[in-house]
């Protein structure tokens, strides 16, 4: 496993609260009529995309669902514009076009964000594909939910993949719902990771609520596929905290669940680690939750105040 | 000289795999036969002795049905016709469904005769080349030059293309850029998507466009719609190019035309080219162009031949449609193969009523020229459409109401439309020729916009 320094210890914990901070705010303004139509919160999912980051490559690609504002964030973007996406104003990473489900930054090689269930997986793989078309060592990660993994083409492109033996990572974020809907009702077999197995991809299952256990398993993936070996599947089993979306009362699950999640709540994991490696003080990490919920108030004060796109955005960016 | 596809109209015997005087059983191959599709070996179905072969190694064009070896029993005497007679059936087939047999026939030659524009591009071709070879050639001239442009789809690397379109390609450039996928549209489009958003420039052949219902999906929410949704950072320059529309006799589900569905949407471009010479110059602004385009071909068009310019860098405008014949009596706005049967219908038109037929062939559909359009009709009065999709909300209907709005005060008719039966595409041959616009109709439209009884 990749040998963690202090930094990264520190790195993981600023990066899981700056999304948890972020998160939350999002809800607030999504309260107070500031983010309207869909808003799907990554609260308890930290410990994923943060695990995922720590093997990432600069060059490396990323596409994920629209549960994306998480996967920015790891991806290094900035919470302003990101926030200023979600409150559709001009300086939002989309220029307040796409919204929360379709966020974009290609200097970042970050790919979306992408609204329809399962579309991102074909995508990734083509990314992944243009990668190796392109003789660079880079790979594609691949983000999935799990209710995606009842989709066709998802399994369309684990055989075009497998067949052609591409740099992509498949990533399932399990979270135990489809919208209302829970795995065992909706797939028939439960482990999703098996699913790579009838075209030859190897999969394993991770606990996602803890981010060593993502780094471990992520960077052996990442290493299986850099070294040009094809597709690999990760399934996390991780939880969130929320409903599917803001409108989401998740009355299809009880609260015993969700406070038995809480338990191995994915950022306490991290804290409690560094607080026994040393490797901070009580103080040290209070002044880093202190300076994320203040970046964080900083970006949702950004994103009230950008101003709306002007009318005559309409018409842009239909064709290059 | 079997039938081996639904357009086949005529065969080139490549080989013998007999000769005179063997006996064959039922089953046994006889012969090697390549099609506008393939070759493909051909297996006798009666017994006896082979009496006479018709035809040598190497004769190309026989015509379908036609005897090409006699097989029976030597000592019977047996009165062989050597040129058995032509089904009537095949024979209207050919008329209505071939364009090469349309210009054997004296009023197929304005049907072949390039647009007085084309006649005046000086680098026209002496030699005249099929559609299938004009596309072929463009998209091998275009991977020479960018290594970024790659060819994938169904049968296009071994096979050589399900209609011969890719032809070589394959050898030329490897399998590294000409890549056969697996019959899994919705995967190897977005597939294909994602190589564009990364910046790759695919070509992606969809064996008929009736298969792109299964990725649709990926075209428009992806394709057409990810430079809006990224505020303009993520662009999708990748070409959707296949035949479109009916090929003959293949019924419902694989003869649809997409060309209104396609032109709805906004961030995609959409193209139906007519001529061996616009192929050229239109898949060249296709393959170049960054955003993603709809090419949409014709089955039958693909052994039209026609000269073409060979300049590696002639290319026809995205949006400008063409005047292919001046005239001042009314206008036909046309695309794709309905150009031909437009042309037919305007010789008719001159010799029996003496109307002077204006036609444009719109080339592209999206973004649609109206200007060309609104200026004809403000100088003949009258427009018709003519386009093999279904009547509701085509793109004659697009038209209809750009005409209506911007030139009410020029129109002395009401605008008819000609367009398939609002049916599904029937299998016998007679109903499928009621479906398909004709002549006759595009005639009785022409007729209906001049007030002639």
């Amino acid at each position: 496993m990749k040998k963690l320094q202090k930094a990264d210890y520190i790195k993981m914990y600023s990066f899981m609260l700056k999304i948890r901070r972020f998160e939350e705010r999002a809800a607030q303004l999504y309260g107070m009529g500031k983010i309207g139509g869909f808003c799907h919160l990554y609260i308890g999912q930290e410990a994923v995309v943060v695990g995922i980051l720590m093997t990432i490559d600069k060059n490396d690609s990323v596409v994920t669902t629209y549960r994306d504002h998480g996967h920015m964030i790891a991806r290094g973007l900035d919470p302003k514009r990101i926030m200023a996406e979600l409150t559709g104003r001009e300086d939002g990473y989309s220029a307040g076009k796409g919204g929360s489900m379709h966020m974009f930054s290609k200097e970042n090689n970050f790919y979306g964000g992408h609204g329809i269930v399962g579309a991102q997986v074909p995508i990734g793989t083509g990314i992944a594909f243009t990668h190796k078309y392109n003789g660079e060592k880079n790979i594609c990660r691949t983000y999935i939910g799990d209710g995606a993994m009842n989709n066709g083409q998802v399994f369309e492109a684990f055989n075009l993949a497998a067949l052609w033996k591409l740099p992509v990572l498949y990533i399932i974020e399990n979270n135990k719902y489809g919208m209302g809907t829970s795995v065992d009702r909706a797939a028939a077999g439960l482990d999703l990771y098996k699913r790579g197995e009838a075209f030859g991809i190897p999969g394993e299952k991770v606990d996602g609520m803890n981010v060593f256990s993502v780094i471990e398993a992520a960077d052996k993936a990442g290493k299986y596929v850099r070294e040009g070996n094809g597709p690999y599947i990760i399934e996390v089993q991780t939880y969130r905290y929320r409903g599917h979306s803001m409108s989401d009362p998740a009355k299809y699950r009880t609260k015993e669940e969700l406070d038995n999640y809480k338990q191995t709540d994915p950022i306490e994991i991290v804290k409690a680690e560094i607080l026994k490696k040393k490797i901070a003080t009580n103080d040290e990490i209070e002044k880093i939750n202190k300076d994320t919920l203040e970046e964080i108030k900083n970006a949702a004060e950004f994103a009230t105040n950008s101003p709306f796109p002007k009318d005559s955005e309409l018409y842009t960016d239909v064709y290059l | 000289m079997p039938a081996l596809s639904p357009t086949m109209t005529e065969g080139n015997l490549s080989k013998w795999l007999i000769k005179k005087g063997d006996t064959v059983k039922a089953g046994d191959l006889i012969a090697e036969i390549e099609t506008d599709k393939a070759t493909m070996e051909v297996e006798a179905v009666d017994e006896g002795v082979v009496l006479d072969l018709l035809f040598k190694e190497g004769e190309a064009n026989i015509p379908v049905n036609k005897a090409i070896a006699i097989i029976g029993d030597p000592n019977e005497k047996v009165e062989v016709k050597k040129e058995a007679p032509i089904e009537k059936v095949i024979e209207e087939k050919k008329i209505e469904k071939n364009i090469e047999t349309k210009i054997e026939n004296k009023k197929a030659d304005l049907i072949d005769t390039p647009s007085p524009k084309i006649e005046e591009d000086r680098n026209l071709s002496s030699e005249e080349i099929t559609m299938r070879q004009a596309l072929r050639d463009t998209m091998a001239e275009e991977m020479r030059k960018d290594n970024k442009v790659f060819i994938l789809g169904e049968e296009v690397a071994e096979y050589q293309g399900a209609y011969k379109v890719t032809q070589g390609l394959l050898q030329e450039f490897g399998k590294e850029r000409v890549l056969d996928t697996p019959i899994s549209e919705h995967g190897f489009t977005g597939l294909a998507v994602g190589a564009a958003f990364k910046g790759l420039r695919p070509i992606l052949e969809f064996m008929t466009f009736n298969f792109s219902m299964q990725a649709i999906d990926q075209i428009i929410n992806s394709a057409a719609k990810t430079l809006y949704m990224s505020g303009g950072q993520i662009n999708c320059p990748i070409v959707f190019r296949g035949p479109n529309g009916a090929a003959a006799q293949v019924a419902a589900q694989h003869s649809q035309d997409f060309s209104s569905w396609y032109s709805q949407v906004p961030g995609l471009k959409v193209i139906a080219p007519s001529t061996p010479y616009n192929a050229k110059g239109l898949l060249r602004s296709a393959i170049s162009d960054p955003n993603p385009v709809i090419f949409l071909e014709n089955e039958i068009l693909y052994g039209l031949k026609g000269p073409v310019n060979n300049d590696i860098n002639f290319s026809i405008p995205i949006g400008k449609a063409n005047i292919e014949k001046e005239g001042k009596d009314l206008t036909i706005v046309t695309y794709s193969i309905m150009l031909q049967k437009s042309k037919e219908a305007a010789l008719r038109l001159k010799d029996e009523y003496n109307l002077d037929t204006e036609i444009i062939d719109l080339q592209t559909l999206r973004p649609l020229d109206t200007e060309t359009i609104l200026n004809s009709v403000k100088k003949t009065n009258r427009l018709i459409t003519v386009e093999e999709s279904w009547p509701f909300g085509s793109v004659g209907s697009e038209i209809a109401n750009i005409v209506q709005r911007d030139a009410f005060d020029y129109l002395d008719s009401p605008v008819i439309k000609v367009n398939s039966a609002d049916v599904p595409m029937p299998y016998a041959l007679s109903l499928e020729k009621l479906y398909l616009p004709q002549v006759d109709d595009i005639i009785n439209a022409a007729k209906k916009v001049s007030y002639i009884k």
